[in-house]
């Protein structure tokens, strides 16, 4: 990794590592205890770490000569490997966190393995460890072969991946110690959240700089769905974390944010995080993937367009629905619900177009796994859409809110779709970043398919059942008008749904460690540095 | 309008700035108006701010994720008042920084908790919830049983002043001596909890033991506030129902 860098490219990354050592040195001086002090001593670690390696490297031979006319693929072979390892942990969690509601005596008596600090950790590792590693690996590739350019230089790529996985590592390991703000989704604390805007700001950078560099007069669709999502990831992160500190060298925080404004920018936030981090970047992944895979082209490039557009304008509208009937004014409300119903058709029209683009490839379909996890994909895509508009109508809302039902939607956008779009960009790729025709195993991608398949189905089941048995349940009333159940009576009737879901998820599971076993030989087994079959770098003048 | 685009695609600042403005429109329709709070939100004459024992008890509260699994939250549908109590108001939360709304009830809303049960039955239960209900999924904390640490209080209570919370300077300079005394009700500092806070105030040993102020003292004096900042909603809710 290090020979790809040039020798002043190697002194900065150099210095850089000295000044993460010393600010996790200052953190853990300032703090002395408590999360901060250790998260100031994985940053000292980590930037010692890369001090060693780095200046052990620093003058090892220079840099490729002709590595200008070449794509920098490196980083995205690190991000994979990153998506990989959170993948296997922030699923792992969720299967055992499933487990734990089905079996609450399994806790161990020690306070961080408890469900509600264990929980943030998955959803944070999922979303931002597997999810964002994802989104931002792919979109490295992604940018360079739709500009047909290099990327703009060698070290923030790795600033970048690197700066974003110790914020992933910092947010899980604080909630395992008890620091939280509490808000979903957004639950790591204030300087946390001060290094990722640091760190999304040179991504964002870095996007603009290549594609300034860029060889096609034409920015590629994939390319706007994953600025909307740098874009709007970064807004909406501004300003739904916006706390003030109880002190400088403390952990401790409070969002300026109060009661039902609080609400508001939560769920703007909250739900915006479903729409730009795992919708918006998602669609770029698809715009590429799908048709490259298939062979075909986009089918069509009008309702890509408006799909685009339709979806930045009507998400950020939507997040209300997570509040009906509660202490939100009741236009509000009413503006979310309406939007979530408009929503399908942008949602549909990308469904629509990436489905219809597989017309005259469905043999492709049949025969090649990888390409039917994007294909299963695009059809999760529609069906969480749908069922999402359904969900956001104020008296189904009444039913669904609060309950499993919830949840089980929430892992049918998930597990249907995030993961298998993750997963058929990750089968694609690696191959041919190793030189390889095909992963080292390739019948175990058949088999990572229907487990992932399965898994999903049972577990998106076996919550509606749930949910929508507990909602009746809470509602029910007898003929002398009153209740007829009380609370626990829901609560036990849930333990089979809740085992049934363990068992998909520990499916799903099993299916990503395959994915990542797999990809650990495909890569093992590469002669380095060959990559078949690439879109062609437009020649570039000597550096 | 196809032409437009077209031309758009050849800029990439043309598109950022296109994406900024677009994703814009809806956040500030929605979020603007909430800001001018005294118009959205009307404060009622007895609300309180939480004492600062409760504070603690609700930041174990965020510790320990008990938000992931309860939701603050009665909707304004007749099942949910039958069974909870009366629905909640904005008011309610309006100094809650952040508020505890919650997503999902894997156990019931608890906004209406406070004076269900009694102190000796919510430390029984958060020790070990089946020992209680033998069907609960809900995890037991033993760990509760700790020293609790109210160093900080005092700084947290100042910060929160910043951020609009009525804590007056006496308030702050003494969080440390409230949050023993409420759980002391012998002791010289009793009577200025009730003082500062309102004569409403519980102040008990909360986990029965006066000599030591626990984590639990803390987190069961908080879901004992729960719902009893202010009277506002059985009022409002009791006038519609007499109408
Ligand atoms: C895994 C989900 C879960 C978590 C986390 C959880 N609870 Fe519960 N809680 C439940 C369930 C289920 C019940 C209903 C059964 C029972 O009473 O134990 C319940 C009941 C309660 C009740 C009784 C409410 C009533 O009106 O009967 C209280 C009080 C309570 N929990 C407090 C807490 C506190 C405080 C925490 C955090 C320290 C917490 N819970 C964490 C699931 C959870
Ligand atoms: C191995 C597969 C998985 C299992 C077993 C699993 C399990 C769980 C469980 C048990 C919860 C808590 C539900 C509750 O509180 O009742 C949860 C919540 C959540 N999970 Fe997963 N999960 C899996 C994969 C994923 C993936 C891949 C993602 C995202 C990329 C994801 C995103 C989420 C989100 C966003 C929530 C919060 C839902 C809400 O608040 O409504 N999960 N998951």
């Amino acid at each position: 990794m290090i020979r790809g860098l040039s020798l002043p490219e190697r002194q900065w990354a150099l210095a850089l590592s000295v000044a993460l050592a010393l600010l996790g040195l200052a953190m853990a001086a300032a703090a002395r205890q408590g999360p901060m002090a250790v998260h100031g001593g994985m940053a000292l670690a980590l930037g010692l770490g890369l001090i060693f390696a780095v200046g052990g490297a620093l003058y090892d031979g220079d840099a490729p000569a002709d590595r200008a006319g070449r794509y920098y693929d490196d980083p995205t072979r690190f991000g994979i490997v990153m998506t990989l390892i959170w993948a296997v942990i922030g699923m792992g969690v969720g299967v055992w966190v499933a487990a734990l509601l089905y079996w609450p005596e399994a806790t161990p008596l020690w306070p961080w393995t408890s469900f509600g600090r264990l929980r943030p950790v998955h959803t944070t590792g999922v979303i931002f460890g597997f999810g964002g590693n994802a989104l931002i690996a792919t979109s490295f590739h992604v940018l360079q072969r739709t500009s047909r350019a290099r990327l703009a230089d060698a070290l923030s790529p790795w600033v970048v991946l690197i700066g974003f996985n110790l914020f992933c590592a910092w947010a899980v390991t604080g909630y395992l110690m008890g620091s939280t703000q509490s808000k979903e989704y957004a639950e790591a604390e204030w300087y946390a959240d001060l290094w990722l805007v640091v760190v999304w700001l040179i991504y964002f950078a870095l996007y603009l700089r290549t594609l300034a560099r860029r060889n096609e007069p034409h920015i590629y669709v994939a390319n706007w769905y994953y600025l909307a999502f740098i874009l709007v990831v970064a807004m909406l992160h501004i300003v739904n974390n916006l706390a003030l500190p109880v002190s400088l060298a403390g952990t401790k925080s409070f969002t300026i944010w109060a009661g039902v404004q609080d609400a508001m920018v939560q769920w703007w936030y909250g739900h915006n995080a479903v729409a730009f981090f795992l919708t918006a970047g998602f669609l770029g992944m698809l715009y590429y993937f799908l048709p490259v895979r298939s062979g075909r082209p986009i089918w069509s490039y009008r309702l890509s367009i408006v799909s685009f557009w339709g979806i930045v304008f009507f998400y950020i509208w939507v997040g209300s629905h997570h509040l009906h009937y509660t202490a939100l004014p009741y236009w509000v409300q009413t503006l979310g619900m309406t939007f979530s119903v408009m929503l399908l058709v942008p949602s549909w029209a990308s469904a629509g177009n990436a489905i219809a683009t597989l017309n005259g490839a469905w043999h492709k379909v049949r025969d090649d796994a990888t390409l039917r996890f994007m294909f299963v994909a695009a059809v999760f895509y529609g069906l969480s859409t749908f069922e999402g508009s359904f969900l956001a109508i104020r008296p189904v809302n009444s039913l669904s809110h609060y309950t499993d039902w919830t949840v089980g939607h929430v892992h049918s956008g998930t597990l249907g779709w995030v993961a298998m779009i993750i997963f058929g960009a990750i089968y694609t790729l690696v191959p041919q970043y190793s030189g390889r025709a095909e992963m080292a195993w390739p019948r175990a991608v058949e088999w990572h398919f229907w487990l992932a398949v399965s898994g999903t189905l049972i577990y998106v089941v076996s919550l509606w059942n749930a949910g929508i048995t507990q909602g009746l349940m809470w509602r029910a009333y007898d003929q002398n008008g009153a209740l007829s159940y009380s609370f626990i009576d829901s609560v036990r009737a849930m333990a089979p749904y809740y085992l049934l879901r363990t068992l998909g998820g520990a499916l799903f599971l099993g299916g990503a460690i395959l994915c990542a076993l797999n990809t650990r030989a495909t890569m093992r087994a590469a002669p380095q540095g060959v990559v078949t079959g690439d879109h062609p770098l437009a020649p570039q003048p000597a550096e | 309008m196809l032409r437009l685009h077209y031309n758009l695609e050849k800029l990439s600042m043309g598109l950022v700035v296109a994406i900024i403005i677009v994703a814009s429109i809806g956040g500030a329709v929605e979020i603007a108006p909430l800001f001018t709070i005294d118009e959205t939100v009307e404060i009622p004459d007895d609300l309180r701010p939480h004492t600062p024992l409760e504070l603690a008890g609700r930041e174990i509260y965020l510790r320990e994720g008990c938000y992931a699994c309860h939701s603050q939250m009665v909707r304004h549908l007749a099942d949910e008042i039958d069974r909870y109590g009366p629905y909640s108001l904005a008011a309610e939360s309006a100094w809650d920084h952040p508020m505890l709304w919650g997503s999902k009830r894997t156990g019931p809303d608890i906004a209406r908790l406070g004076g269900k049960y009694s102190d000796a039955w919510h430390v029984a239960h958060l020790i070990d919830p089946r020992a209680v209900v033998p069907a609960s999924i809900m995890p037991a904390y033993p760990w509760l049983t700790a020293t609790l640490d109210t160093k900080n209080l005092s700084a947290e209570l100042a910060t929160l002043a910043r951020l609009g919370v009525p804590y007056g300077e006496a308030l702050i300079a003494n969080a440390a001596r409230d949050a023993l005394a409420q759980s002391r009700p012998e002791s010289d500092g009793a009577d200025g909890v009730r003082e500062r806070y309102g004569e409403g105030v519980a102040v008990r040993a909360f986990d029965g033991d006066p000599a030591r102020l626990t984590e639990m003292d803390a987190l069961v004096a908080y879901l004992q506030s729960l719902g009893t900042l202010t009277a506002a909603a059985r009022d409002t809710v009791g006038q519609e129902m007499g109408q």
